[in-house]
């Protein structure tokens, strides 16, 4: 080895790295596998003391704490020990369900159903944040995922009910015609970028919203519209384009099943195809890889069409497993959670699955916890958006829990210069 | 007693001019993580002294000077002014203590005048703080300044529109106006003239006769040996020998490096065959739409290195891309072996045989990231054996990567290390590694060893010759005109978008001088 300099002075370059690189690059080399475990505990902590103030019973314990403390504490305990213990029952497994099962006095649907759960929700999440993580890797602000799985629902739903085929080549058609719709979808802000330098944040995010409007159009056409209904409502999807559940009485389809095959293969086109070496090279220095001879805007156009195809796929899952018909809610907000789940898994394609199934558990344990305690649905979408908060702030993370600083003062030492 | 008035005129210190300033540093070391960058450096400037720091890229100049400038803390050891530690927390603290530095890369507004540039920081106000800015005030300070130390500047032009030499007075004369006794320059010839340089050192000289002590950071031996009155050599963060300007060069480069070198190029006479590149009339637009490439015609044959020499931003880096294809021409003919290479994609001219090392090896010759294994298949990922087109052969990738690795003598602990971890000249191995590993009929080199330490150097050097000798055209950009020199077995000279001339390295470095700033002496126009 060879003595060096500091980076800072070796490489006047890099004062030059866009905000957005520097900001990925502090994501990965900061945000440990520690740092996003220390997050999501971060938010359970913040998530109980928003429970216990969102709850007046216990509030009013809170007016005599002076004369009797316990009955603040104990209350406030109690609820966020009920709350906590029916968000991991929604979520995993409910002990005394799983008992029940085991001394036959309760059905193993009953003790399997909290996974259920958390798988039907993870599967669409998992496809939208691979999404949205390829093209991060390929330097891409992909804020299009809702779009694309809007028009992947659209697509793979019409499919569903507007051509009847046998079982298995009907589903295999659905799900290629959400592939295909959502790849359309993606298509354009990548020609429009390699074309013309159009920022794909603002043309993707300018085609959500005409993906969601032709969705609420197209649901009250002659032919698409149920013909029994006068609502916003679809025909229904074919049993043949169905995904298959696993098994029937549970609301988990084959769609989990799918979603890790294609993460595998995601994974495998990121570190192992030519495309992959292209995306990579693109996405951390388009110059050189354009002096080396590959085609930047080509590989833009590409990795649209690609992550397009994803975020088709997940809305495809979302109709053909989860719901049955299209609705203008039917794609939910699988887009936008997508963004949340690639930045949780910190854009690498089997983090974005585990982050996907984090989601998940906990919308399915958010329900529970909403019937049992009462505790509004709201309360897991600020704890999802805590842990993201945490983890896109890992300094902060760190300076909670005394960690030591790996590098993140990057963004400030650059600024230490001139007279 | 030197002290800094924050309130009122805070650049003028009530301290008499007279006093000239001595500086020591003891024992200074930083280091960061493992890396000892410096390593218990002891340095001495007397008051008047010009004193020369040489050292490769990456030795620890500019660490050292970094804390002595108040940007980065010594971990150990003690600066000392005029025998009284001081401990620098900021640049302020050091302009306080009398310390300027002038950067390598120019701190200026390049929207606003040159008088604008030297007040930002250190404004004269009129009313008060939230008064109004004394323009006039500020223009004569600076014609004053200007005037005492023989450094012509205009006040109002604006600083976007003046030549890089004229750029680097402005940056003195704004550490002037600070009153400092001891400026630092870093690597401050890189971007000038060869006239411009001779000026600079001028400037340094006759500064140092009215009292102030210059350290002048450089790595080329040459304005050392013109300039200096005390060079201390730094290898690897230690100082490893001070010397005095009779040193011959050859000694300086053995005590920089810590072996011998050969500083010459060593080659046999050119046997130039066929023509391979050919460019005739091209005009090349830069990115602002401003014509960068006039109206130029070359020959490289096979066998032979053409050398453009030029000072930096004379059209060579566009005359380089719109070769490589990343540039669309206006107008001219490029043709290879002739055939066109109208309209062909860069890749399509790599694979027609063209090697090429890019000027800005960081930006775009490696990506950091990579490793060096994936930078070694940039170009090549997508062929046999390195992959078909749709998947990768990792094992093809690393094998030859291990060979290459051993072949290019590049220092790495591992072919997976990402690139980012080399030194500069390891990287610079790796891109000339893998444009040299196809089969060329052409290679391009731009700047092929900017930043790159003295011992990679003459390993690429020899590469360059070796790849000319075996019957490849080479052609060599380079604004160092000593590495033309070195190189050419031609040389064309690169002013304001044209060839001035196509001279013999035989001419006297001068003339070549005079070239490249645009004089065209008669001797000159006679060369073929």
């Amino acid at each position: 080895m060879t003595t060096e300099a500091p980076p800072k002075k070796e490489e006047p370059k890099k004062e030059e790295e866009s905000f957005l690189s520097l900001f990925v690059h502090n994501l990965w080399s900061a945000n440990t596998v520690t740092v996003t475990f220390l997050s999501i505990l971060l938010a359970l902590v913040i998530g109980a003391v928003l429970i216990v103030v969102s709850d007046s019973e216990v509030l009013a314990t809170f007016s005599y704490f002076t004369a009797r403390p316990s009955d603040a504490l104990t209350a406030s305990w109690d609820l966020i020990s009920r709350a906590y213990a029916d968000l991991f029952k929604g979520a995993i497994f409910d002990p005394a369900a799983v008992s029940a099962w085991f001394n036959g006095t309760g059905d193993w649907q009953t003790a399997l159903n909290p996974l259920s759960e958390t798988l039907t929700y993870a599967a669409p999440l998992v496809f939208t944040g691979l999404s949205v993580a390829l093209a991060f890797r390929g330097g891409l602000f992909n804020i299009g995922g809702q779009g694309q799985a809007v028009i992947g629902c659209v697509t793979a739903g019409v499919a569903g009910f507007a051509i009847g085929l046998p079982a298995g080549l009907h589903l295999v058609v659905a799900l290629a015609a959400g592939l295909i719709g959502g790849a359309l979808w993606g298509f354009v802000p990548g020609l429009l970028k390699a074309r013309t330098g159009a920022h794909e944040v603002i043309t993707t995010i300018m085609l959500n919203y005409t993906a969601t409007l032709f969705l609420g159009w197209l649901i009250l056409q002659n032919g698409v519209q149920d013909p029994d209904r006068t609502d916003a409502i679809s025909k229904t999807i074919d049993s043949t384009a169905g995904l298959p559940a696993l098994p029937a009485p549970l609301r988990v389809h084959f769609g989990i099943v799918l979603a890790v095959l294609v993460t595998a293969g995601v994974a495998w086109l990121v570190n192992r195809s030519s495309f992959g070496f292209e995306l990579r090279a693109v996405g951390v220095n388009p110059p050189a890889a354009k002096t080396a001879g590959m085609s930047v805007g080509r590989t833009y156009i590409m990795l649209m069409v690609v992550a397009g195809g994803l975020a088709g796929l997940g809305g495809a899952t979302q109709v053909l497993g989860t719901a049955d018909r299209l609705t203008d809610q039917v794609a939910g907000n699988i887009g936008f959670d997508g963004l949340l789940v690639a930045l949780l898994g910190r854009n690498k394609p089997w983090g974005t699955l585990f982050a996907a199934i984090l989601y998940g558990g906990l919308r399915a344990g958010g329900n529970l916890m909403q019937v049992d305690v009462g505790i509004s649905l709201e309360l897991v979408t600020v704890l999802q958006a805590l842990i993201v908060i945490f983890i896109a702030a890992p300094a902060l993370v760190k300076a909670i829990f005394q960690l030591r600083d790996a590098r993140t003062a990057r963004l400030g030492a650059s600024m230490a210069k001139g007279w | 007693m030197r002290r800094f008035q924050l309130s009122g005129k805070s650049s003028q210190r009530s301290r008499s001019q007279e006093i000239p300033l001595r500086l020591e540093l003891r024992g200074i070391t930083k280091r960061f993580g493992d890396l000892v960058a410096n390593d218990h450096i002891d340095i001495t400037v007397e008051p008047g002294e010009v004193h020369a720091l040489l050292g490769e890229n990456g030795a620890g100049k500019s660490t050292l000077m970094n804390q002595l400038y108040g940007l980065l803390q010594p971990d150990e050891g003690e600066i000392l002014v005029d025998g009284e530690p001081k401990v620098f927390r900021s640049p302020r603290d050091a302009i306080a203590a009398g310390i300027g530095m002038v950067h390598q890369h120019f701190m200026l507004v390049p929207v606003f005048t040159v008088a604008e540039n030297i007040a930002l920081g250190a404004e004269e106000v009129r009313g008060g703080p939230l008064g109004w800015l004394d323009r006039r005030r500020n223009k004569r300070d600076v014609l004053e300044t200007s005037k005492r130390y023989g450094l012509p500047v205009d006040p109002d032009a604006l600083v976007e529109n003046l030549p890089v030499g004229a750029q680097q007075r402005v940056e003195i004369v704004k550490a002037l106006t600070r009153d400092v006794d001891l400026l630092i320059l870093d690597e401050p010839t890189a971007v000038l003239t060869p006239q411009e340089t001779d000026e600079l050192l001028a400037v340094m000289r006759s500064l140092a006769d009215t009292g102030k002590s210059i350290v002048f950071i450089t790595h080329k031996l040459r304005e050392v040996k013109a300039i200096a009155d005390r060079i201390t050599v730094i290898r690897r963060g230690r100082t490893v020998g001070v010397a005095t300007p009779d040193t011959s060069e050859d000694e300086l480069a053995a005590l920089m490096v810590g072996r011998d070198v050969s500083l010459e190029v060593t080659k046999t006479p050119a046997d130039p065959g066929r023509e391979v590149l050919k460019v005739s009339g091209l005009i090349v637009d830069d990115d602002r739409g401003v014509r960068a490439v006039d109206n130029v015609d070359l020959v490289v044959r096979s066998g032979e290195v053409l050398g453009i020499a030029g000072v930096q931003g004379n059209g060579q880096t566009e005359l380089v891309e719109a070769i490589m294809g990343l540039r669309p021409p206006r107008a001219g003919a490029i043709t290879l072996e002739e055939k066109s290479l109208a309209g062909r994609t860069t890749k399509q001219v790599l694979r027609a045989g063209v090697g090429y090392v890019p000027e800005d090896r960081s930006l775009d010759g490696v990506v950091k990231d990579f490793t060096v294994a994936e930078n070694l298949v940039l170009d090549l990922y997508d062929r046999a054996p390195f992959g078909n087109g749709f998947k990768l052969n990792p094992k093809a990738i690393d094998e030859s990567a291990r060979e290459r690795v051993t072949q290019f003598d590049i220092r790495t602990s591992s072919p997976q290390s990402t690139v980012g971890t080399l030194s500069g000249g390891n990287q610079q191995k790796v891109v000339v590694a893998r444009e040299m590993s196809r089969p060329l009929k052409l290679l391009v080199a731009s700047q092929p060893t900017r930043g790159v330490d003295v011992g990679s150097i003459e390993f690429i050097h020899n590469q360059i010759i070796h790849e000319r000798d075996v019957g490849t055209a080479v052609l060599v950009v380079s604004s160092e005109l000593d590495e033309v020199v070195g190189l050419a077995d031609r040389i064309a000279v690169m002013y304001r978008g044209r060839i001035l001339a196509v001279v013999s390295p035989d001419m006297p470095r001068e003339e070549i001088g005079l070239l490249m700033a645009g004089v065209v002496t008669p001797e000159a126009e006679d060369t073929e």
